[in-house]
């Protein structure tokens, strides 16, 4: 077999150059690798940015930023993470690499889009960053880009050029992301291989497939929203700016708009959004969880179940981010309800997981300390949302660290651990070799300790009432005593970018000199062990494999081993689970 | 031929998950030790009758998130624990249990449909207009300051047109406007309803007074408003909650809450100039 992956490996190298292998491949390997290592790329930068303005935080004085470098600095953190390093790590770089291997398909249906969905994400990210290099610097309306600040050169410097920029960017974003969503469900329906069915399907599948299902109907959204918010500032067009404005002691010359809708708009896609990071991670999590615990996931329909049922609610929440705007009360009431219904899946998916670890037979491979971690921060993050859910009580906590608290525990870093666990499950099947565990403990302990330490303190800082999005609290008699607590959370968020250093030293170190891997390094159940490390071209070399089983049949009573693979036709013993 | 080790990797992993665990329940504990501190001491008090009621379901609701809390990662620092690979028995093979999985659905959905209904109460209460006479200010923001305007003796603000070159820019032609007070200071009465009209006249802004516990949009092209009854006389801080611009940092502005009669004499001050 070895000889055979040799001879392919070979015809390969003959009939591809290294452009159509390495750089525009249509592969869905490489281009999955292309996406993960452009995130990872962008996570440095964003996390870069996060290093400054919480060192402008910590020590207000030092006047390391200015007030409108701080808000570019955030503006532009908030954008590159939630575009630019979850959405593609994510929904373009596991998405990718995954989903052929794991439902048994040689390719995504359309791999000529495929690539073109990368290329179109790698030209979004140039005006991007071109923006640090225009006057006025980039946007300074932070990452939800509220108008009439976004929409008038006149309100803030980065509101200059910075601004368009930043909106040409997102719009061929969402194209890409169109793209990339497109092929992922129909590759999903159309192309698993014979005995896949759904229901069979991998929970990390699911979560791709609910994610881009949120991401075909929410993208448009937002695409539209930009536009229109670029004819406003560039066609003289009123969409979202109302009559009557005086900004900076002069008049504005719009009439008629409503910077509400764009609170809509924004929101209809941006609470989708936040689930289109969560839902891979929740999917990733349960079959490392699975796997390190070589137990089956509990409740594995209910866990299929909830997945659809945050799905289709995610589309029913939005007016919680606006349960302060003035909108009428009676949505508030509505908003509220569905928010709080939300919590129910997420509650069942959280015991599951529990209940999974409950008598397994756990091995604490880094993957399987963050995915511990994962469900820990998911926890500790999505709890709060039961205060923020409910209105009246948002009243008070609503653009405070409170929100800025919650969603960094259960989206940003919740969705990251996500990521850095299937980063180190899947690192052999990506590049044939193993990374180095120890490197891999220091890099979770590093991460976990500056996670806790810099973001659940912020709970407590929304309850002293601090804002969101000041340069200086100084200002603030009761914010200001808290400085020792904004060093604190800065120091810790330290630990989290080292953490991220030994990540990148780790990758590139065994890339070039880990140990080799076997096809099945973790004794994993799914597809995608059944080929190379790393697969060939068309991911199999012989016949695509056909499926016998569920993704989870660990420590059957009476196998012979404690994994079952799903592509392994050996008669199943007499307890076969769920079907 | 390619190397094939012998043994899994899975068998060189990390086997003890003491540490992990004790980390999960430390983090717990020193998390909600410190969300009850935060809660009791950094917390303002609450100085409206909206605050009171606010702040109470924030409290009971944390009651319940600190339990889950620890339920959750005292149950999972317990499992990391407990379940290592020990290598003398195999992991269970339990795939299903209808009875616990409808527990745990059933449980939280009642909770959280009760939570809800309790905070759409309050959430109704919050937004109907005061029984009787309110005390009317009209508050209003812009980049980067904070102005109020009180109806004169007619009881009614005149039109506002933000291109007009007078104080507030309130509109000569609107007779209602011709006794109407203007002040960069923001006062509210003690014990009565106030009715607080929010403006901006640029981008848009927060009404935010942390001791009121309560805070609302000024969103550009429209007037949106706050009522609530103060309880207590003093002075408080206010911020702008919603970024806008480079002086958001800087609109940290006073409200003063007053008598009745405080309010009065002031007024009948700022008449005389």
């Amino acid at each position: 077999m070895a000889a055979a992956t040799e001879v392919h490996a070979h015809a390969q190298v003959h009939r591809e150059s290294f452009w159509t292998r390495y750089v525009f491949s249509q592969d869905h390997k490489v281009i999955g690798l292309q996406y993960l290592l452009t995130s990872l790329f962008m996570a440095l930068v964003g996390g870069a940015l996060a290093m400054l303005f919480r060192t402008q935080l910590a020590w207000p004085q030092s006047g390391l930023l200015s007030a409108d470098q701080y808000l570019a600095a955030i503006s532009m953190h908030g954008t590159i993470m939630i575009f630019f390093v979850l959405t593609p790590a994510l929904l373009g770089g596991f998405a990718n690499f995954l989903v052929p291997l794991k439902i048994g398909a040689r390719d995504m249906a359309f791999p000529f889009v495929n690539m073109l969905s990368y290329w179109v994400f790698a030209l979004s990210i140039v005006p991007l960053l071109a923006s640090f290099f225009v006057p006025g610097g980039p946007l300074n309306a932070g990452w939800t880009a509220y108008p009439p600040l976004s929409a008038l050169p006149q309100a803030a410097p980065g509101s200059g050029l910075g601004q368009d920029l930043w909106l040409v960017s997102i719009a061929i974003f969402c194209v890409s992301s169109l793209l990339g969503s497109l092929n992922y469900i129909t590759t999903i329906l159309v192309l698993r291989t014979r005995g896949m069915s759904l229901m069979r399907m991998p929970l990390t599948v699911w979560g791709i497939f609910v994610a881009a299902v949120l991401a075909l109907l929410t993208f448009p959204v937002l695409m539209a929203a930009g536009i229109l918010l670029l004819f406003d500032r560039l066609a003289g067009t009123s969409f979202f700016v109302p009559a009557g404005l005086v900004v900076g002691g002069q008049a504005i010359q719009h009439t008629g708009g409503n910077p509400l809708l764009w609170q809509h708009l924004f929101w209809f896609f941006g609470h989708p959004e936040v689930y289109i990071v969560i839902l891979p991670p929740m999917g990733i999590a349960s079959d490392v969880m699975a796997n390190f615990a070589r137990k089956p996931i509990f409740g594995y329909p209910a866990m299929v179940a909830s997945m659809l049922a945050i799905g289709i609610l995610s589309f029913l929440v939005w007016g919680h981010h606006m349960f302060v705007s003035g909108m009428h009360p009676l949505l508030g009431t509505g908003f509220a309800l569905t928010t709080l219904l939300i919590g129910v899946p997420s509650a069942v998916k959280t015991f599951n997981w529990l209940v999974t670890l409950w008598r397994g037979r756990l091995y604490y491979s880094t993957a399987m300390l963050f995915a511990i971690g994962f469900v820990s921060l998911f926890v500790a993050g999505g709890l709060t949302g039961i205060h923020l859910g409910n209105a009246p009580v948002d009243i008070p906590l609503h653009d405070t660290y409170y929100v800025v608290g919650h969603f960094h525990l259960v989206m940003g870093t919740a969705a990251v651990f996500g990521i850095f666990a299937g980063i180190y499950f899947w690192f052999p099947k990506m590049f044939g070799r193993l990374m180095d565990e120890r490197l891999g403990r220091i890099h979770f302990w590093l991460t976990l300790l500056g996670v806790y330490g810099a973001f659940f303190p912020m709970y407590y800082l929304g309850m002293a009432g601090m804002h969101r999005r000041i340069y200086d609290y100084r200002a603030f008699p009761y914010l200001a005593h808290l400085q020792p607590l904004q060093v604190f959370i800065t120091l810790s968020a330290f630990l989290i970018f080292l953490g991220g250093l030994v990540l990148a030293y780790n990758m590139l170190r065994s890339i070039a000199a880990g140990p080799r891997a076997d096809q099945n390094p973790w004794r994993g159940t799914t597809l995608e062990w059944s080929t190379d490390s790393p697969p060939p071209h068309h991911n199999w070399p012989g016949d695509i494999p056909e499926v016998y089983r569920g993704p989870y049949e660990y420590s059957v009573p009476g196998a012979p081993q404690d994994y079952l693979p799903q592509w392994e036709p050996a008669p199943a013993p007499a307890r076969t689970a769920g079907h | 031929m390619e190397s094939q080790p012998a043994r899994s990797p899975l068998e060189e992993v990390e086997r003890s998950g003491l540490g992990l665990g004790l980390v999960l329940w430390l983090f717990t504990l020193v998390g909600g030790a410190g969300a009850v501190y935060a809660r009791w001491a950094w917390t303002p008090e609450s100085v409206t009758r909206e605050g009171v009621l606010i702040q109470r379901l924030f409290d009971v609701i944390l009651v319940i998130l600190l339990i889950a809390f620890l339920l959750v990662h005292g149950l999972l620092g317990y499992f990391v624990i407990r379940y290592r690979n020990r290598g003398d028995r195999p992991a269970a093979y339990f795939p299903h249990h209808t009875g616990l999985e409808l527990t745990y659905t059933v449980i939280p959905a009642l909770v959280l449909v009760a939570l809800s209904a309790v905070g759409m109460a309050l959430w109704t209460r919050i937004h109907t207009p005061p029984q009787g006479d309110a005390f009317l200010v009209e508050v209003r923001a812009e980049q980067f300051a904070w102005s109020a305007r009180y109806p004169g003796p007619d009881g009614r603000l005149g039109r506002v047109d933000n291109r007009v070159p007078r104080p507030f820019n309130v509109d000569p032609q609107d007779p209602a406007g011709r006794d109407d007070v203007t002040s960069p200071e923001i006062y509210f009465v003690v014990n009565r309803p106030n009715r607080v009209l929010l403006r901006t006249r640029d981008v848009q802004h927060s009404f935010w007074v942390p001791a009121f516990r309560l805070k609302k949009d000024m969103v550009p092209g429209t007037t949106t408003e706050l009522w609530f009854t103060p309880t207590r006389t003093g002075e408080f801080d206010l911020a702008c909650a919603e970024l806008c611009g480079v002086g958001h940092y800087i609109m940290a502005g006073k409200v003063r809450v007053v008598t009745q009669e405080e309010f009065d004499r002031w007024m009948r001050q700022q008449a005389g100039r």
